[in-house]
C-alpha cells in the first residue's frame, strides 16, 4: 500500500485545528440478541446462532428484547443522556452480505437517549467535557471472512464467508457532538473517551467491553480547519479502531495526512477509511455518496418505544458510582501515588486490586503482586491479568509472605502452582513442601559449614567487610534450596561469624 | 402533481439493485408520481393534533423476556442459501477488480 505523505506533528498543529469526532458501537452482553431468542455467543461454530427473523427470512419478525432496552436506559443515563419519553426503530437499508436482512434495524431521528456529556480527564489533568449528541439502539451486522487474494483482505478477494451469529446481536452506538479546541492533545482526548465510555459499560455490567473481542469499537472522525478560518474542513470517519492505542494513532495519523495534503494544495475526500494495525496507517474505503442513502424509514414490524418517567428513575437508581469519581476515591483510600495508581488503571485491574485488599491485604502488596508477577504471568500466557487467578487467591498469598511462612521468592512459585490448578496457595505450599525454613538450628549448622568452607570470606567479615557475606548467604540459601528468609540469613550470618572461632 | 423524476427513479432503481429499462423507468415515473400524488392526499386531513404514526396499532412497550430459545440447525440455515461453503454462507466477490 502506498504510503501517504505526513505532516510533522508539530507544524501541522500550527497550521490547522483538528475537529474530532468519535462514534463508539457497544455490543451488550444480553443473553439473547436484539430482535429474536437466538443466543447472543460467538465460539461454537459458525451460524449456530440464527433464525428467521435474524437472517431475514420470509415470516421472520422482530420482538424487541426488554434487558436490551434496560441496558441502553442505564447507559444513556450513564452519559447523562435524557431518555426519550418516545422512541422507534427505523430500516436504514443497504445492501452488504454481512446484513442478511438488506437492512439494519438502528434508529434515526428518535434515538432512545440523547443530549448527554461526558468529562474526561487527560493525563495532565486537564478536563475535557465532550457532549453526546445521542445513543441509539440497532443490531450487529454477521462476520465476513474473504477468501483468496493475496491479502486475504477485502480488496483481491475471489469470494467471501458470512457467518451469521453476530448478526442481530444488540448494539449502542454512541455518537460525540464535535469535539474542538482538543488542539495537540486530539490523539489523547479519542484515546482517553473510548477508555471513559469502556469503564463506563463495564462499569454498567452491559457489555463485556473487550476492545480485542470487539465488544467496543470506534469510528474516528477527523477534519482539519485552517487557522484563522471558520469554516469546517471535510472529514474523514476512520472505521473499526479496536484499540485504545490504535484511537490515538489513527487520529494523530490522520491529522498529519491531512495537513500534508492540504498544505500541497490538494483537497480530502470526504470517505470512509480503514486503519491498519500492523502498519499504524489508514487507507481509502469507499467514498460517502450514493452508498449514504439509505432510505431510513419507520420500522413498520415494531411499536414505539416510550419508557415511563418511573421506569427510567428507577433505571437510574441502579447506577454505579461513576468510574471517574470512583477512581479518585480508590486512589485516595490506598494512598497510591499518581503512577502507581495509573499503573493499575492502565492494567485494568482497578477490580482485582480492590478485591484484593477486601479480602484482607495491604493496599500496596495488593499492588505490587497483581502489577508485578500476576501481570507478568499474564503477558507469557497472552491473557488478561484478573482472568488468570481470583483476587481472594492473591489474598491468601500475600498473606503467607507477612506471616513469614513464604519469602517473595517462594511465593512466586506457589502463584505459579495457583495458577496451574495446583489448589489454594496453602495447598500449593503443602503440596510442594516450599515452607521457609525458620529453623534456626538448621540455617545455623549450614551457616556454620558454609563459613569454614570459605576462611577467607571468614576473615573478610571479621575485618568489618560485610558485604563479603553475601558468598556465604549465597551458599547457605543454596544448600536451603531458596526456602529461607535471605534477611534472617543474613542476620545469623554475621552473628555466627563474630562468635566462629 | 408530483415531483417523482427519471433520474429519481433510476437512483432509485440502482440502490435497490433493479435493473430497469428506459420504458420502464418511464412507466415507473408516471405510476409512483400517481402514488405519491395519493398518499398525499392524506396530508390534507391530516391536521397537526394527528401525529405521524408508523404503526396501526397505538401500542407501545411490546418486549419479550431475555430468554435463549432454540435456534435453526446449521444445515436449516444454509439451506435457503444459493451456495456455502462448510458452515458459512459463501457469496460473491464484493469489490470488483480495481
Amino acid at each position: 500500500m502506498k504510503k501517504a505523505e505526513l505532516m510533522d506533528y508539530d507544524k501541522a498543529l500550527e497550521l490547522f485545528e483538528p475537529v474530532l469526532g468519535f462514534e463508539v458501537h457497544v455490543e451488550l452482553n444480553t443473553k439473547t440478541k436484539m430482535f429474536c431468542g437466538c443466543a447472543n455467543e460467538f465460539g461454537q461454530g459458525a451460524n449456530t446462532n440464527t433464525c428467521p427473523t435474524c437472517l431475514g427470512l420470509p415470516g421472520g419478525l422482530p420482538q424487541v428484547n426488554a434487558k436490551a432496552i434496560e441496558s441502553s436506559i442505564r447507559l444513556g443515563l450513564a452519559l447523562g443522556c435524557e431518555i426519550a419519553e418516545y422512541s422507534r426503530f427505523a430500516r436504514k437499508n443497504y445492501f452488504y452480505p454481512d446484513t442478511a436482512k438488506n437492512f439494519q434495524t438502528s434508529q434515526y431521528d428518535e434515538p432512545i437517549a440523547f443530549n448527554g456529556q461526558l468529562t474526561i480527564e487527560l493525563e495532565s489533568g486537564r478536563l475535557v467535557t465532550v457532549d453526546i449528541e445521542r445513543a441509539h439502539m440497532e443490531d450487529d451486522a454477521g462476520k465476513l471472512t474473504h477468501v483468496g487474494g493475496a491479502t486475504g483482505r477485502i480488496q483481491g478477494a475471489d469470494y467471501s464467508l458470512v457467518d451469521y451469529n453476530r448478526g442481530g446481536v444488540p448494539l449502542v452506538e454512541i455518537v460525540t457532538q464535535m469535539i474542538e479546541g482538543g488542539e495537540a492533545d486530539a490523539p489523547e482526548i479519542g484515546r482517553t473517551y473510548v477508555a471513559a465510555i469502556r469503564e463506563i459499560v463495564k462499569g454498567l455490567g452491559v457489555s463485556n467491553a473487550r476492545m480485542e473481542e470487539g465488544n467496543v469499537r470506534c469510528d474516528a472522525n477527523v477534519s482539519l480547519r485552517p487557522r484563522g478560518s471558520n469554516i469546517l474542513g471535510t472529514r474523514t470517519e476512520t472505521k473499526n479502531v479496536n484499540s485504545l492505542r490504535s484511537v490515538e494513532r489513527a487520529v494523530r495519523y490522520e491529522i498529519q495526512r491531512q495537513a500534508a495534503l492540504l498544505a500541497a494544495g490538494g483537497t480530502i475526500t470526504q470517505e470512509t477509511r480503514h486503519w491498519h494495525e500492523d502498519t499504524g496507517i489508514t487507507s481509502a474505503g469507499r467514498p460517502k455518496s450514493d452508498a449514504d442513502d439509505y432510505r431510513y424509514f419507520p420500522e413498520p414490524d415494531l411499536v414505539p418505544v416510550a419508557p415511563s418517567r418511573e421506569w427510567v428513575e428507577e433505571l437510574r437508581a441502579t447506577l454505579p458510582e461513576p468510574p471517574a469519581a470512583r477512581r479518585k476515591r480508590l486512589q485516595a483510600d490506598w494512598g497510591f501515588a499518581n503512577l502507581e495508581f495509573q499503573d493499575v488503571v492502565n492494567s485494568d485491574l482497578l477490580d482485582a486490586v480492590e478485591a484484593t485488599i477486601a479480602a484482607g491485604s495491604a493496599a500496596q502488596a495488593a499492588r505490587k503482586w497483581w502489577t508485578g508477577e500476576v501481570a507478568r504471568l499474564a503477558n507469557v500466557a497472552g491473557v488478561a491479568a484478573d482472568s488468570l487467578v481470583h483476587p481472594v487467591q492473591v489474598a491468601a498469598l500475600i498473606e503467607l509472605v507477612v506471616a513469614g511462612t513464604l519469602t517473595d521468592r517462594l511465593a512466586r512459585q506457589v502463584l505459579e502452582g495457583v495458577i496451574a490448578g495446583e489448589g489454594t496457595p496453602l495447598e500449593v505450599v503443602e503440596l510442594r513442601g516450599l515452607v521457609v525454613v525458620s529453623d534456626d538450628g538448621a540455617l545455623i549448622a549450614a551457616i556454620d559449614e558454609a563459613l569454614a568452607a570459605q576462611p577467607d570470606v571468614l576473615a573478610k567479615i571479621r575485618d568489618g567487610k560485610v558485604q563479603a557475606a553475601g558468598a556465604v548467604i549465597g551458599a547457605v540459601m543454596k544448600a536451603m534450596r531458596g526456602q529461607a528468609d535471605a534477611a534472617r540469613v543474613r542476620e545469623l550470618v554475621l552473628e555466627r561469624a563474630g562468635t566462629a572461632q | 402533481m408530483s415531483e417523482i423524476t427519471a433520474e429519481q427513479v433510476a437512483h432509485l432503481a440502482n440502490l435497490a439493485r433493479i435493473d430497469l429499462s428506459p420504458e420502464e423507468i418511464n412507466r415507473l415515473t408516471t405510476e409512483l408520481g400517481q402514488i405519491v400524488d395519493s398518499v398525499a392526499k392524506v396530508a390534507e386531513v391530516a391536521t397537526p393534533d394527528v401525529p405521524a404514526t408508523s404503526h396501526p396499532m397505538p401500542l407501545t412497550n411490546v418486549f419479550r423476556p431475555d430468554t435463549v430459545v432454540p435456534s435453526l440447525t446449521v444445515e436449516q440455515a444454509l439451506s435457503g442459501a444459493p451456495d456455502h461453503d462448510g458452515d458459512k454462507f459463501r457469496v460473491p466477490a464484493i469489490l470488483d477488480e480495481e
